[in-house]
């Protein structure tokens, strides 16, 4: 117990990275489920990150309601920026998204209240290893039930075949809306959780990479179930420490992954081919 | 007036060059359907090919443009035959292209990191000489007109390749009908080789310009803010529209400079974004391009 203590406190921050790692890919899981790929998720986050440090660091709040504020204010975002941004498909949508993106970015860089370019400071240090993986939990249980569900299916139906599923009587605006709101709530709670770790907040956290860096974790992991981009989510926050010892070339390896594993497993590596025990679903 | 005079001269430079940067995205898009993120690795090391001929082997403008030219071109073609031929022979998704291409930025950032180092690098004084020219209060240097001299060339260049040649011809009916070009005799692999080529050539001469345009200052990580620029001129001109995204780069050139001499310059990006997500939402096929029936 006592050596799992140790590990714990030399790679605390690498762990609970991790773990806001796998929330953030599981926020642009649930729009690839229903086959819209939003890159706004890294500028939602951020949003929530803001809201969360301003309520605990300025007003005292308590976490819990830092962190539901930020999620909430995301959410709400998400929902006005997804409405319009639902007549656009494919890699239109990325790219309006990822202005969505850089217009937080610099609006951050530019009000008062998010503290320029330098960002927020000082943010105490509240959440725990408890905290992050809790949320984790709920949200991968949340993830576990929904693929079971209507609201599941519905999505599933609109990612194989829009028209197909508008004709059968899904809803698809709405479902697509859901899908947005849900990936808002999670990616707010992600930011909000982060900053109270990692004491501080700044604009680049908007970033165009930070956005594609979402991305990656769910390819990498896999889309066809939620455990996918926690994997994923997980593995590539560690691997770049665990390639330490290449120095310099250690981004080269990244990106030779990045590379071959959407070449050779175009389902992740969690596809499920891959690992014969776990049934192959559609 | 002088003042505006002045700095539509200025955006006018800058958009020459972000419109030299966008037809290579647009050219890969437009025969391919596909976003090639590592373009603006590309753009990097372009610059970066060009401050090694200037610096070890002494070259003046001209060889050294051509060799950024033919190296990245070359690249350009080893990028497509890594990062996306497999998977465009298995047919896989469009997003797998771009998430390929994200790696192939990855690992040439890297490169470049490695081979040149981390710390901006300035190009040789006098690479172009320091001259002005000054008619009407407005004042134009012969940087400005090389770099706009070197683009209106290109793209010429481009145009006539495009429309006279046999390989231009090829890379618009590639563009228009895979299939069907394929069926009809067009050589396939060759074109989508050629393109590459073309694509990554014109990026890389565009690093040069730009390196040179912001005064000799180049790095391995020069690319990513030309990225987005690149992405915004051709969703504003329409994608694969080869005068759309040339219209789109001047847009956001001439812009931008004007954001910073009559508005705020900390918000130069987010109303050059805001307009995108405007044209995007409300004429998503760009001010030029014309409603395609298939989906992106």
């Amino acid at each position: 117990m006592s050596l799992l203590l140790a590990f714990y406190n030399a790679y605390s921050t690498l762990i609970l990275f991790s773990g806001v790692a796998a929330l953030l890919a599981l926020s642009i899981y649930v729009t690839l489920m229903a086959g819209q790929l939003s890159l706004g998720n890294a500028a939602l986050a951020t949003i929530g990150g803001y809201t969360a440090a301003i309520l605990t660091r300025d007003h005292h709040a308590p976490l819990w309601v830092a962190l539901l504020s930020g999620a909430l204010l995301a959410t709400t975002v998400a929902i006005i920026i997804g409405i319009p941004s639902l007549r656009l498909r494919g890699v239109y949508l990325a790219i309006a998204t990822l202005a969505f993106g850089e217009v937080v970015r610099v609006a951050a860089l530019n009000l008062r209240i998010t503290g320029g370019a330098l960002g927020l400071v000082g943010i105490p240090r509240l959440a725990t290893f408890w905290h992050v993986y809790g949320t984790l939990a709920a949200v991968a249980f949340f993830f576990y039930r929904l693929e079971r569900s209507r609201v599941g299916r519905a999505l599933a139906a609109i990612r194989e075949d829009e028209t197909a599923a508008q004709a059968m009587g899904v809803r698809v605006t709405y479902y697509k809306v859901l899908a947005f709101a849900i990936a808002g709530f999670i990616s707010g709670l992600a930011g909000g959780l982060s900053v109270h770790f990692t004491y501080i907040i700044n604009p680049s956290q908007a970033s165009f990479g930070e956005a594609v860096n979402i991305l990656t974790f769910a390819v990498f992991g896999g889309t066809t179930t939620f455990l996918g981009p926690i994997v994923g989510g997980i593995a590539l926050t560690v691997l770049p420490e665990a390639l330490r010892f290449l120095r310099e070339y250690r981004l080269l390896l990244n990106g030779a992954i990045l590379v071959l594993v959407t070449i050779y497993l175009p389902q992740g590596i969690l596809a499920p081919h891959l690992w014969r025990w776990r049934r192959a679903r559609v | 007036m002088a003042v505006f005079l002045q700095q539509l001269v200025n955006g006018i430079s800058l958009g020459s060059v972000y419109a030299l940067f966008a037809l290579g995205f647009t050219l890969v898009f437009g025969v391919l359907e596909i976003i090639n993120l590592a373009h603006s690795a590309v753009l990097a090391v372009g610059a970066l090919l060009a401050y090694t001929l200037f610096t070890r082997l002494g070259v003046g403008l001209i060889p050294a443009l051509l060799g950024s030219f033919i190296g990245t071109g070359l690249l350009g073609i080893a990028i497509d035959y890594v990062a996306f031929r497999p998977l465009r022979i298995r047919q896989a998704a469009r997003l797998a292209s771009l998430i390929s291409s994200i790696g192939v930025a990855l690992i040439l950032v890297n490169l470049g990191q490695i081979l040149w180092g981390s710390e901006p690098l300035s190009y040789p004084p006098g690479t172009v000489p320091l001259r002005f020219f000054t008619a009407g209060g407005v004042t134009v240097s012969l940087l400005q007109i090389v770099t706009l001299a070197t683009t209106v060339a290109l793209l010429i260049g481009l145009r006539l390749l495009l429309t006279r040649t046999k390989v231009g011809m090829a890379i618009r009916a590639v563009a228009e009908n895979p299939t069907t070009a394929s069926l009809l005799g067009m050589p396939f692999d060759r074109v989508v080789m050629f393109t590459f080529f073309l694509s990554s050539a014109l990026g890389g001469v565009a690093g040069v310009l730009i390196g040179m345009l912001l005064q000799g200052s180049v790095s391995p990580f020069m690319g990513n803010a030309y990225g987005l620029k690149g992405l915004a001129a051709i969703i504003l001109g329409g994608m694969g529209d080869i005068t759309g995204a040339v219209l789109g780069g001047f847009i956001i050139g001439i812009g931008e400079i004007m954001i910073v001499q009559y508005l705020n310059s900390s918000y130069r990006d987010g109303v050059a974004f805001g307009l995108l997500f405007l044209v995007l939402i409300i004429r998503p096929t760009g001010l030029l391009g014309q409603r395609r029936g298939r989906e992106a």
